[in-house]
Parts: structure tokens; sequence; C-alpha cells
């Protein structure tokens, strides 16, 4: 029987803020690029976005956010999927996130921060070669 | 404009020099591209003349400033009287913070304030609900009763300024804060200038901050318009916006049409709950982005001045020469910014507020060279407003109205961006007005399409953003980016805490029931909703109230 | 413990994980599904199917509710259309459930039906038996009701549930016929809009004209999902619909014909796998005769089966 693997992706917005362009525009291009794409919509908890993570069994989560609270919101989903036994998801973030956050942010465990300007190319070869299973 | 006989001569000419004096050079250095294309995808010729505006009628295209259609501009000396008014949208923290940063705006030369407010209050929690964790004053101000708006414009004599809020769900709820702060100013509501955005529609469309479902949502909005017209008479009651339609994604075509549309449907719901058009209308006001095509900019505000004087005064029969007016605001296109060399956001920014200044801006916001990175800093701001000083007293623009007029490439831009707009228009009207366009998903489709397709044609190289795709430098991470104060959150708790312990809870509990009982009839809300806030009612437990019983709005999602 | 086991445990995590080996045709997944099979045939199986923009993902996020208020916990399926250019796809369902994404008794599963024939029906029918092993007393299956695959999933459900609505331009006509036929429960949903009533009479024409005797009536229900309105109704009529199956005898049959349907599936893709895997030369070369003209593929078949059985 040959198996074939689909990368599937949960592309979530933690937070309040209604801005969800980059994150539509990435759904596209990773389906384009021939991964399942999961999409939550709007203001989603990190509990939340967990458990779908967990239920859809998807090897990455995508988070979104241009508020400003991903100091927050982001190491709080981190610390739920450790929590839930699930942290071999790969995790990354993109958004409004100045540099100076970015190591803190990786040191809690994103694996990586897109600001403003990234290539979705680029995106996709990250996910693509950084998948855990 | 141009008789048919020196047209025919033209067009002879330009098939001959298109076929001698262009040919050899192209056979020798061809063009760089085999087609060209404006910022929003619009094809580009290689000449304009007379031949390509040989339809327009001076007097009923373009006209004079001042009057009707008014493409050249609102306003019967536009900048030779007075210029713009210069509004950077700002406020972050608490209260107290923005307070001061509005003090040192207005020392600054700025003339009119533009609040800016957290999430959790544009979406109706007070700081101490579950989700507003981590929200609590990162994009703006958190306002969670009238005690905060107090300390918010403490010190500013709201008779002398005029404020701007960017606020739509919760609109009513902070206009009527915002009377009440000036009452206690001894300020009577009909001395106060101003906008609320209260604009619903692109919110479903583009921003996100949504409450309640449409139906109800639009009843706020014409309750707010029909309270305003009687006693707030100087009050622009709603900031139609093309801004977020088109920080989404959409071309410059789609951000006239589907905010027109929008518009057309505040003015008919307005009717059909009664009011006379020429009541309301003068208060309309709308709020534009500027992107980097200049002159594809230019024609658009001009586009979009001419359709909605047409659609007001043919469809909808308006009177007043004020309700043919589109009078608007414009900001500078955030999403044009890059992280990358954020210095070259400084000359972006000039670009697009020229073009604002260029289109006949009634007020603008330029962005700070910042902002892809973070809320900007006091300098950034300050480079900003610079900007818009230097194009005001130095650029020379000024000094004339509307000088792109005339212009062959401009007018035709100007024409065939009214002429795809008024289709799109047709279209949606088809589906049955912008709201139903909104349930089905049309008008998000669209923008999504022209969001994606932008996103591809960077990827492939076809649009060039410098410094991002092309002329990449090694950067050195930035420096001195604001930090919003991580307390504000236990600050505003804390406040909140205070308030709930210390104010009269029972004239709390009368005043919201009043206003639950007045929400299920159809009854004006913005009475019961001022009662509310002056008996200190959070802005949580006034829209919790309005939730029980007008619901919450799920969005229709496209990709 | 192995995957099945975990299920048994009700281990959420090893839930997601067998589904996804079931769409990857993963063998770990197989040998979970034998040891999961004989704690199957508890879950009652709605499917839920209509055209695009119809309204199903809010109509199944206020049924669950409605179940989960009697106690019952539901698993859902939602498929939606894989991209046949690029083999992603885009699944939004959850969107509108999100209220459900934290009730501990409920499950959600999107999946993308990757194309392959008859493939996705498979999958999902496997899932549905990791759900209902799991313990879940009703499993809700919805697709978007546009091709043969997608009635081919829902015609598996044990009562099946068509959406409707008003002015989406798909008059009653227009729908394909054999969808039509496996509903039966009518929900026109966004009853509040124009035209409710009409399409609700369309249906009653179109039963009419079909002639059908039926033993039990496809009742037709008014719904408006988003605001809850008619669901209640929408849940009686699916409890007495599965009443009707039980008390009847009938349920038994229909699950015993898809038993069937999904044996003699497997049979073929079994029995196909077998064929070409120790006959794959023989058959090339029979192929490139029937391409040149110089035999017929009857008699391609006659040589082909007489040589293997």
């Amino acid at each position: 029987m040959q198996e074939t693997k689909t990368i599937r992706v949960l592309i979530a917005k933690p937070g309040l803020d209604g801005h969800d362009r980059g994150a539509k525009v990435i759904a596209r291009a990773l389906r384009d690029a021939g991964m399942e794409v999961i999409y939550t919509g709007l203001r989603q908890t990190p509990e939340q976005i967990v458990e779908a993570a967990i239920q859809e069994d998807v090897d990455v989560i995508g988070l979104s956010i241009l508020s400003g609270a991903h100091n927050v919101l982001f190491p709080r989903v981190i610390e739920l999927l450790r929590e839930k036994g699930a942290d071999d998801i790969l995790v990354v973030g993109g958004g409004v996130i100045p540099h100076d956050d970015i190591p803190y942010l990786k040191e809690c465990g994103i694996a990586e921060i897109f600001t403003p300007g990234t290539p979705i190319s680029q995106i996709v070869e990250f996910i693509k070669n950084n998948v855990k299973k | 404009m141009f008789d048919k006989e020196s047209l025919k001569k033209l067009e002879q000419e330009k098939t001959r020099w298109e076929s001698t004096t262009v040919d050899k050079v192209i056979k020798k250095t061809p063009e760089r591209h085999e087609k060209f294309y404006t910022g929003s995808n619009l094809e580009v010729d290689r000449l304009y003349t007379p031949l390509d505006v040989q339809e327009l009628d001076y007097m009923k295209d373009l006209g004079f400033p001042g009057e009707y259609p008014y493409t050249r501009g609102i306003q019967p000396t536009m900048y030779r009287g007075r210029f713009w008014t210069m509004r950077q949208y700002a406020g972050f923290g608490t209260a107290e913070e923005s307070n001061e940063r509005y003090k040192y705006l207005l020392s600054q030369g700025q003339t009119g304030l533009s609040v800016a407010f957290d999430l959790p209050t544009q979406i109706g929690y007070d700081s101490d609900h579950p989700l507003a964790q981590g929200e609590v004053g990162k994009v703006g101000v958190a306002i969670d009763s009238l005690k905060d708006m107090e300390i918010l414009f403490d010190g500013i004599p709201l008779d002398q300024v005029s404020t701007s809020m960017t606020i739509n769900a919760p609109a009513s709820v902070l206009l009527a804060m915002y009377i009440a702060v000036a009452e206690k100013q001894g300020v009577s509501a009909d001395k106060l200038s101003g906008t609320i955005q209260n604009d619903i529609l692109k919110e479903y469309v583009a921003r996100g901050t949504y409450i309640f479902p449409p139906e109800p949502s639009m009843r706020l909005i014409t309750n707010i318009f029909e309270f305003c017209s009687k006693h707030v008479p100087k009050w622009n009651t709603i900031s139609i916006s093309g801004y977020h339609i088109r920080e989404a994604g959409a071309t410059a075509v789609q951000e006239v049409a589907f905010t027109l549309a929008n518009g057309i449907a505040y003015v008919e719901a307005a009717i059909k709950a009664g009011l006379d058009v020429d009541e309301f209308a003068p208060r309309l006001s709308f709020f534009f982005n500027a992107h980097n095509d200049l002159l594809e900019e230019v024609a658009k505000f001009r586009a979009a001045r001419r359709l909605w004087a047409r659609i007001m005064k043919e469809r909808f029969k308006a009177k007043n020469p004020k309700s043919m007016m589109l009078r608007f605001h414009t900001q500078t296109g955030g999403s044009t910014l890059t992280a990358q060399q954020p210095d070259n956001n400084i000359v972006r920014v000039t670009i697009q507020a020229l073009a604002a200044v260029l289109g006949g801006t009634q007020s603008l916001h330029t962005n700070s060279r910042d902002e892809a990175l973070a809320l900007p800093t006091e300098e950034s701001v300050r480079i900003a407003l610079r900007t818009q000083q230097i194009i005001a007293y130095e650029s020379g623009v000024t000094e004339t109205i509307d000088p792109l007029a005339g212009s062959y490439y401009v007018e035709h831009l100007t024409n065939l961006i009214e002429q795809k707009a008024m289709e799109y228009i047709q279209k949606i009207d088809e589906l049955g007005g912008a709201p139903k366009a909104i349930e089905k998903g049309y008008i998000q489709q669209e923008i999504q399409d022209s969001a994606y397709r932008y996103q591809q044609e960077i990827e492939s190289g076809r649009r060039i953003v410098v410094g991002v795709n092309k002329f990449q430098i090694e950067e050195e991470p930035p420096k001195n980016l604001l930090k919003v104060n991580p307390e504000v959150e236990k600050i505003q708790k804390k406040k909140l805490e205070t308030l709930r312990a210390t104010r009269d809870n029972i004239a709390v509990q009368n005043a919201l029931e009043e206003l639950s009982k007045k929400a299920a009839t159809d009854e004006n809300l913005m009475p019961s909703i001022i009662n509310c806030v002056k008996a200190y009612a959070t802005l949580g437990e006034i829209c919790d109230t309005l939730r029980r019983v007008f619901g919450e709005y799920k969005a229709t999602v496209t990709f | 413990m192995d995957l099945a086991e975990k299920i048994l445990q009700k281990d959420k995590r090893a839930v997601a994980r067998l589904i996804t080996l079931i769409e990857r045709e993963n063998l770990e997944a197989r040998e979970a599904l034998k040891k999961l099979y004989k704690y199957t045939g508890n879950s009652f199986v709605i499917g839920i199917t209509g055209p695009p923009g119809a309204g199903k993902s809010s109509l199944v996020n206020e049924l669950a509710k409605k179940i989960r208020e009697k106690g019952k916990t539901v698993g859902i399926i939602a498929v939606d259309p894989t991209s046949p250019f690029t083999g992603g796809a885009l699944l939004g369902d959850r969107i509108r459930m999100q209220d459900l994404t934290l009730d501990e008794g409920i499950f959600i599963r999107s999946m993308g039906s990757r194309g392959s024939l008859g493939g996705i029906t498979k999958a999902a029918y496997d899932a549905v038996k990791v759900l209902d092993a799991y313990g879940m007393d009703y499993v809700i299956i919805e697709t978007v009701g546009v091709g043969q695959t997608e009635i081919d999933i829902v015609k598996l459900a044990d009562t099946v549930v068509l959406v409707l609505v008003p002015g989406l331009g798909d008059d009653v006509q227009a729908i394909k016929a054999g969808i039509m036929e496996i509903a039966d429960i009518f929900a026109v949903n966004k009853s509040d809009r124009e035209g409710a009533d009409r399409l609700v009479h369309e249906i009653e024409m179109m039963m009419e004209l079909s002639q059908k005797d039926f033993d039990f009536r496809p009742p037709i229900v008014k719904t408006v999902a988003v605001t809850g309105e008619g669901i209640d109704v929408l849940e009686c009529r699916i409890s007495e619909h599965l009443d009707y199956l039980c008390k009847n005898g009938i349920l038994e049959q229909k699950r015993k014909t898809r038993v069937k349907e999904e044996f003699m599936e497997l049979l073929k893709e079994h029995i196909t796998r077998l064929i070409l895997q120790k006959n794959e030369s023989k058959i090339d070369m029979l192929v490139r005769d029937i391409s040149n003209r110089t035999v017929d593929p009857y008699t391609a078949l006659d040589i082909l089966t007489k040589e293997i059985f």
C-alpha cells in the first residue's frame, strides 16, 4: 500500500485583531503548495487553537497576529501544547512583531517568526523542511 | 472639448509617430515590459492624448471647485483657504498616557485629534474580559468607562478641537461618553465637532471588529444619524471607510466601488428608518487609503468624488449640495510599509501623502516609518507629521486647486476608475445591495482574489517592492521601538475593580435594564446609552446588555 | 499501548492520529481498525449535505449543540474538496463551529476529499468507525453536495439531511436528481429569506411527482441556522427518523447493505491490487495490444482471467 503524506496546517488568529489578509493569503498559498489547511477564523483563544490542532492532528500551527499581544498569546499556545503532550507540532508565527521580541518567542518554542515582507515561498520551504513527522 | 477635425488629425499623427519615431527606438531598445499596469492592475498606454478623453465634457464631468459634480474639489478655494486637517491617529496604553501624547501633538501644530482604541474597547469588552488578555492598551487606548474618557480628554477643551474616533461596533457608547465628558467641561453637544468611524459594513468585509449582526448594527447607526442631526449637528456621524478594504487587498477600483456601495447601504437604511436624505447626508464622511501609484491614486479620489455626487443627486434625489459632497479623510497605506529598510517608508509615505493632497483630501494621517515593526515612536510620528507640513508649506502643490486636472492620463484614469467602480456597484445592486453581497461573501471574495494576485506578483518578481524583493541589504535589527507598558492590563483591571466598588450599582442596574427594554423596541437607543454611561456602567456591561438582545455576528468566511 | 487501545481508553490524540493514518492509507491503520471493529456499530450516523453556501456548517454547529443538551456526545467529520491541481485543500468548516471546540463531548475532524476515486468514501467511513469505537453517540458527516463522491459519502449515513436555501439559484429542478432521492429529511435553511415558502412548496411538488410510496415521508423543516431557529424541530425529525429505522428493522437492513457495499469495495480494491502486483507486465502488454487494435478489450479480459484463475 502506498502511503501518501499530506502536510496538515492549522492557521489561526489568536487575539482580537481582525486583520486576516495575511492569514488568508498564507492559507491559500499553502493550499496551492499541496497542503491541507484548516482555518479557524478570528478571535481564537490559545485553548481553542490547541484543541483544534489536536483534533485535526496537524503537523503545523501558523499563528498570525498584528495587535501586539504575541508575547502573551504565542507562549500560551506552546505551554498548552506541552501540557497536552502535543509539542511535536511545529509552531510558526507571523505579523507585526518587533525584532526585539523574536528571541524571547523562539526561546518559548516558536520555531520561526515571519515578519511583513517575507516571501511566501520561504514560509512554504520552512514548513516543508521542519515538520517533525 | 475637442473638435472632430483636430481629433481626426491627431489620430493620424499619433499613428505616424508610433510607426516611425517610436518603432525605430523600440527596435533598437525595446521597452522594459510588453505591457504596463498601474498599482491596481489597470493597463497603462505609452502615451495619452486628447484622443483618450475626447468624451470629456468639462462642465458636466469636471465643473468648478465647490460645485457639482465636485470632481475638482469640494471647497471653492481648497488649500488656498486652509490646509487639510493634519490628524495623526494615536493612542495607546492608559488614558493618562494617551492624554499626554495628545497634548504633545497639539503643541506640535497638529490641528485635530484622532483617537485609537485598543481591541477590547473596539469589540466591547472590558479590560478584565478573558479575551482581552494581552490586548489591553496595545493598539490604542483602553477605555472601560466614562472615568477613562474623562482622563483621556483632561485639559483638552472639547469645544476647540475636533476629535476623530476610530470606533465602530460600540460607536454609540463612545460617542455617548464623549458627549458626557463635554457636558462635564461645560460644553454643550451642539458645540462638538468630530467624527466617529461607525462603519460596520467594512468590519464584516475587511477589519473584523464587529459585535452584533448586521440588522441591529444598522439600527444603531441610523439611531446615531437621527440623534446627532438633532443634538450634535456638527458631528460627522459616520466615516465610510475604504481604508481597511484597501488594506485587506482591494484594488483602487474596488476601494471606491465597495466603499460607495456601503455608503449607498447606509443612505438606504437611514431613508428606510424615516429620515430625509438631506437631513443626514451632509454629515456623512469618507475615509480612503493612499498607495504608491501617485497618479492612479489622485484619479481615484477625483473619481470617487464625482461618482458619489452623481449617486446622491440622481439616485437619492438629494437637494442640498452638502449631501452630494464627498468629504474624506486619508491615511497612507499601512500595508505598503516594509519591515525591511524602514527608513524607505518615509519616502513611500511622502508619495502617498502627496497623492492625497493632489486628490483634494480634507484631512490626512501619515504613517510612521516603523509601523511594520511596532507602534510608532514619538520621533517617527514627528517625521510623519513633518512630511505633511513640508507638502503643505514647501511643495507648492497647494497654491492652485486640483493641479493635475486636464492631464490626459489623469482624466482618462479618473473616467476609467469611475466607470469600473460603477460596474461593481451595479453588480452589488443585482445581488441585493452591499449587506446581501457581504452575506454572500461576494465582496470578501473579490478582495481576497486581489490580495492573492498581488502577493503572487511579488513572489514572481513581476512587481518590485524596493528592499523586499529587489535591492535587499543585510540589516541590523532596528532599535528604539516603542514598547507598551505591560502594566496597563493590571492598571485597568484595578481601575475597574475600584469603579465597581464605588459607583452606585443600583443606578447602573436600572440604566442597563432600561437599555435592555428599549433595545427590544424600535426606539432610538442613544438617550438610554447616555444614561448608562453617566451612571458609570462599563463599556462591557453596556455591550453585553445589547448582546443579549441582539445576538452576536458570525463571519462568512471566504478564501 | 497501541493506537486501538489508546482510543478505547478515550485518548483524543490517538483518535486524531488514527484518522490521519487512515487518510494516508497507512498499513498501521488497518491493524488498528481490525482491533476496533468489534467496538463499532453503536453510533447513529447523520449525513448532512447540500449546495455550497447553504449554511451546512452552521446547521451542524447548532444541531450538535442540541444533541449535546440531551447529554449525548457527537463526532463531526467535515469533508471539503481537495484541489485537483495541487492536492491541497482549504478546510474552513471549523470557523462555523467555534462554539464547539472546547466541548469535551465533541470531536471535530476536517478532511480533504483527496481526489482518489472512492478513496474518501472509504476514509470517511473508516473515520466514522474510529469515532464510533471512541464512544461517540452520534457521528455527523458533512459534505458539499456537488458531485457523485459526496452523494456516495452521505448515502452511507443512517439518516440523510439535505440542506437547501431559497434564492441560491438552485431551483429544485436543477439539483442533481440523485441527491434529492437520498434525502430522509429536507432542511430549508435561511428560511427567513424571501422564497422560503416557495422552496418548501417546490420540494413537496417534487415528492408528489416522484409518485414514490413513502413509508417515511421526508419531512421539510424550516431553519435559520445562524439564530438556531428551527433546529429543535430538525433534531426532533432526525430522532423520529431514527426511531422509524429502529422499529421497523430498517436500520439493521440498511447497515447490512452498507456493510456489504463496503466489503465489496474492499474486495474489489484488494483483488485489483493483487492482480496488478502479479501481472503488471502481462497487463501492460494487453493494453498495448488493445491500443493497437490487435485484440479487443473483451478478449483481453478472457485471456487474463484464464491465466489467473
